[in-house]
């Protein structure tokens, strides 16, 4: 189950925690990856963890509209196959009240959480749609659906991407390609390392599963909407959150 | 037959994977050639592709049938 076997997959921020973790996976289960993201040491060096065969990376700076709209088919030249499975990973956050929040915080934030996404998506789906199969998995956040204090810029656009993903899903449905979201709640990564333990402690507590996520948690379920297996599941939201909210 | 003409032929039979004999002047991409809305918007971006033309939404509204691609692209191309 849950093969990827000759299918070729992009997946943005991959230097991130969640992307590492979604590349690994997804070539572990036989994809060949082209993992993007603007570190391009750490890229280098995840390529090479991967055993430097069926693994590839271009570096992009998604905040550029131009380079987002380029990067599907400088992922395709790289790794010389057309492109089968999008993962819009890559985001920032610029968190802050909404009374202090700045036109820049705003607009950044939307431009590289929900704006670049879509110029990704709108580039793969040329390709899917002629070649009749293909996945795209959006990574969004719970904060998307249930918002959260000092995250209006984030949480917009997170539930900007939800919309969205519902809208392609229509449009690419009777090409067989499939759109979905995936919306992580507090996982552990560098990102969120930072906030104080007694922060940690009252969040795991609102968690029922008891624990924070792990980057792992959120691929597997990245996985899933990826394979075969998936291939009657478009337009939904796979909320992985250990249960912090039941939407 | 001009060479837009056949071109724009050639186009549609590659992407409706309809008989050529099928693609008439008259024939409606929709009505006659089994396009859907997706189909026709795909045959819009291979035609501003192909031709190196640019045909607004308004303007692609109204492209039913094969002749009314030619003619929109033989007149931006004379233009």
């Amino acid at each position: 189950m849950f093969r990827l076997d000759g299918k070729t997959a992009l997946v943005t921020g991959a230097s991130g925690g969640i992307g590492r973790a979604i590349a690994a996976v997804l070539h572990a289960q036989g994809a060949t990856v082209v993992l993007s993201g603007t570190r391009e040491a750490v890229l280098q060096e995840q390529v090479a963890e991967l055993g430097g065969e069926r693994a590839f990376y271009v570096t992009a700076n998604l905040s550029d509209a131009a380079e987002a709209d380029a990067l599907v088919s400088k992922a395709e030249d790289v790794s010389g196959a057309p492109l089968d499975i999008l993962i819009n990973n890559a985001g920032l956050t610029r968190d802050t009240l909404a009374l202090r929040m700045k036109d820049q915080d705003w607009d950044q934030v939307l431009n590289v959480d929900l704006s670049s996404p879509f110029r990704l998506c709108r580039a793969a789906l040329k390709g899917m749609l002629r070649r009749r199969a293909g996945r795209i998995v959006n990574i969004a956040s719970v904060v998307g659906t249930t918002g959260n204090a000092g995250q209006a810029n984030y949480s917009a656009a997170k539930a900007g991407m939800v919309g969205m993903s519902k809208s392609l899903a229509q449009e690419a449905g009777s090409r067989g390609v499939t759109v979905n979201v995936v919306a992580p709640g507090f996982i552990v990564t560098p990102m969120t390392d930072v906030l104080p333990e007694s922060q940690k402690e009252k969040l795991t507590s609102a968690i029922p599963l008891g624990r924070l996520g792990k980057p792992e948690d959120v691929a597997s379920a990245v996985l899933y909407l990826c394979s075969e297996e998936a291939g009657w599941v478009t337009g939904a939201t796979l909320h992985v959150n250990g249960g912090m909210a039941m939407v | 037959m001009s060479e837009i003409a056949d071109k724009v032929k050639k186009i549609v039979v590659e992407h409706l994977g309809v008989e050529e004999s099928k693609v008439t002047p008259e024939a409606s991409f929709i009505d006659d050639l089994g396009a859907d809305s997706l189909d026709t918007v795909e045959l819009v971006m291979a035609f501003e592709e192909a031709f190196n033309v640019e045909i607004p939404e308004d303007a692609a509204e109204k492209i039913a049938t094969v002749k009314d691609a030619i003619d929109y692209i033989e007149k931006q191309k004379a233009a």
